[in-house]
């Protein structure tokens, strides 16, 4: 399939096709090795599905008969193969605890996740791009020195720390916000961004920092290039210098890097909705590991992965898209 | 005589020794000169002081001395920072606890380096199938985990503890390594100085360790000091979850998992460990910040 000489490989079958194409294809190896992990994952975990199934009671013959149902005594690949094949078919598993498909487990955790996730990036966005592009148009201003110090502030602290304080503050303290729990869009909206406050507050402002630093640094490299100059020797305001010209360009590797940011978005998450008691998919993964139901495990994993390789492509994708300078 | 010919030996060849006095140290004066770079490397200081020497300055043990008359206490003279709720002192908690994050953070990052950066500059040096199909796929698919999902899956997976969680989230770290001196090899096996190597005959083993590792190195450390600040946070997340350190270690994750149950009565509980990991991975980033500073001073205005 592939040449295997080794030297000079950067000419490799597919180089002839665009970056583009090229990049979209490289997601089914990408996917592969993560189905490989997440399978192996649950292989070399502690615990067996047939004992949790059946329970420490079970009769050899029984334990022997589910075995055999379940084709564990299979090889590992036939195993591979038979798992991934459900799996593409949107078959995780039944829970090991009360047999519920992991797959409805996920659909009704998942958007509890994504409202998160993008509550957060929005609060990071909408404190980030205003104070970046104020300390990167005045660079010796009182406004720098301030939204640099609130960056490292927000770099440096734990979220769920943050979290708690805020929970001491908002909820203990002055009541105004439920300290814990959860409650769907659909039934209450009120309710809903009620709980998602302080959560989405928690985590936003750590997204904030990082990107307000990528918006400065980026929009300090675009204001020295020269068609900025010639915006401004055209007689034009600061500001429409830098909203109409440099702001466009400047965030365009600042969206590159949001899509990396959403792997640590989701980590961090797993922690925030421990904290505030949100029934998403990391609080589902973290008690899932410590009930020892493993497929649940697995589960959450997988689609942790698949969201992050889903949205780093699209954003790769809209990359050369919004950005004319890059082929396609 | 033989002092005067040692002397006559190795004072020419130290080359900081030639320089004309304002060129000397100028990394070490321009760090100098960077107060916030300052500050960062005092907190690290206090931070391993503190680490080493918690036996000396605990007033209590952390672990073993519960004072069952008095749960839950605000400060006084014999408990600075009061007890949790065990009566265990949480001023001695909070010392010890400098060292388990100290050592979360050398073993996370050490794994990470030691794994990423032969790995990554290996694979940037010889380039080809390895490096494309190979290493690069590898990376590819450990960075679609979440490092903090990896890190949870893998510590359950190898048993949990405090030493198998920071080993998985060693892990997580690694592929940022590997990317990163894979770049750095990149660039710098094309520049003369390495063609020069190559043409006196020297072996790839010895380009890489000699010529491309050392100019490699910079950013290396600017990520390696980053990478400790969120290795601390990581394990302290861990512990908090109950998944790094034991409940009854004197970790600052666990601690705050221990504050958890009581915001409502003794949100003090919280307050220390806190700032604790605050200031530790403040004292990181100011630390990174400053090096690359030293390093690129025109990245950084």
């Amino acid at each position: 399939m592939f040449p295997a000489t080794s030297h000079a490989l950067p000419e490799l079958p597919i180089s002839p096709m665009s970056p583009l194409i090229k990049r979209i294809l490289l997601v089914i190896p990408t996917l592969l090795l993560v189905s490989m992990v997440i399978f192996s994952l649950l292989a070399i975990l502690p615990g067996d599905p047939v004992t949790a199934i059946l329970g420490l009671e079970a009769t050899p013959e029984a334990a022997a008969a589910l075995r055999l149902q379940l084709g564990l005594d299979d090889p590992l690949y036939v195993q591979y193969g038979r798992w991934l094949w459900n799996v593409l078919h949107g078959d995780l598993g039944r829970s090991f605890i009360d047999r519920t498909p992991v797959i409805d487990v996920l659909m009704q955790r998942l958007p509890v996740t994504i409202e998160l996730a993008v509550g957060s990036f929005a609060v990071g966005i909408l404190i980030a791009v205003p104070a970046g592009i104020l300390s990167a148009v005045r660079p010796r201003g009182i406004a720098n020195y301030f939204t640099t110090l609130v960056a490292l502030f927000g770099m440096s602290v734990p979220h769920f720390w943050l979290g708690m304080m805020f929970i001491i503050l908002f909820a203990v303290k002055l009541g105004w916000l439920p300290a814990s729990g959860y409650v769907p869009f659909t039934e209450d909206w009120r309710g809903n961004l009620a709980a998602m406050c302080m959560p989405v507050l928690a985590t936003g402002l750590r997204e904030s920092a990082i990107l307000m630093r990528m918006v400065r640094s980026s929009l300090l490299e675009v204001l020295n290039e020269d068609y900025i100059r010639t915006a401004f020797s055209k007689g034009l305001r600061d500001w429409q210098v830098v909203i109409g010209h440099a702001l466009r360009n400047a965030l365009i590797p600042v969206v590159t890097a949001s899509g990396l940011m959403v792997s640590v978005l989701l980590g961090g998450l797993v922690i925030t909705e421990s904290i505030f008691a949100i029934p998403g998919m990391g609080k589902m993964i973290v008690d899932a590991i410590f009930q020892r139901d493993y497929v649940m495990v697995q589960g959450g994993v997988l689609a942790a992965a698949l969201m992050v390789v889903i949205v780093n492509l699209a954003v790769d994708v809209l990359y050369t898209v919004i950005d004319p300078r890059i082929e396609r | 005589m033989k002092a005067n010919m040692d002397q006559a030996i190795t004072t020419p060849s130290n080359a900081a020794d030639a320089l004309p006095r304002q060129q000397r140290f100028t990394g070490l004066r321009r760090f100098a000169g960077n107060r916030l770079a300052v500050l960062g490397a005092a907190i690290i200081l206090l931070l391993v002081l503190i680490a080493i020497f918690a036996p000396l300055l605990a007033t209590h043990d952390p672990i073993f001395d519960q004072d069952y008359g008095n749960l839950l206490s605000g400060p006084d003279t014999t408990h600075w920072m009061g007890t949790d709720d065990l009566g265990r002192d949480i001023f001695s908690r909070m010392l010890y606890g400098a060292r388990i994050s100290l050592q979360a953070a050398l073993i996370a990052v050490g794994l990470a380096f030691c794994v990423g950066v032969p790995v990554g500059i290996a694979s940037g040096y010889f380039r080809g199938f390895w490096d494309e199909w190979v290493v690069m796929r590898i990376v590819d698919a450990l960075q679609a985990f979440p490092p903090l999902i990896l890190a949870l899956a893998l510590a359950a997976a190898l048993g949990g503890g405090f030493y198998n969680a920071m080993a998985a989230v060693g892990i997580g770290f690694a592929p940022a390594f590997i990317r990163l001196a894979r770049g750095q090899a990149m660039s710098i096996r094309n520049l003369d100085y390495v063609m020069a190597a190559r043409s006196v005959g020297a072996g790839h083993i010895r380009i890489m360790w000699r010529y491309v590792l050392p100019n490699a190195m910079a950013p290396l450390i600017i990520q390696a000091t980053f990478a400790m600040g969120s290795a601390i946070i990581a394990e302290a997340g861990l512990s908090y979850l109950g998944l790094g350190a034991r409940a009854e270690d004197p970790s600052w994750g666990s601690m705050l998992h221990i504050a958890q149950g009581y915001l409502n009565t003794n949100p003090t509980l919280a307050l220390w460990p806190g700032v604790a990991i605050f200031a530790v991975v403040l004292g990181f980033n100011l630390l990174g910040d400053g090096i690359r500073e030293v390093f690129d001073p025109k990245l950084y205005r």
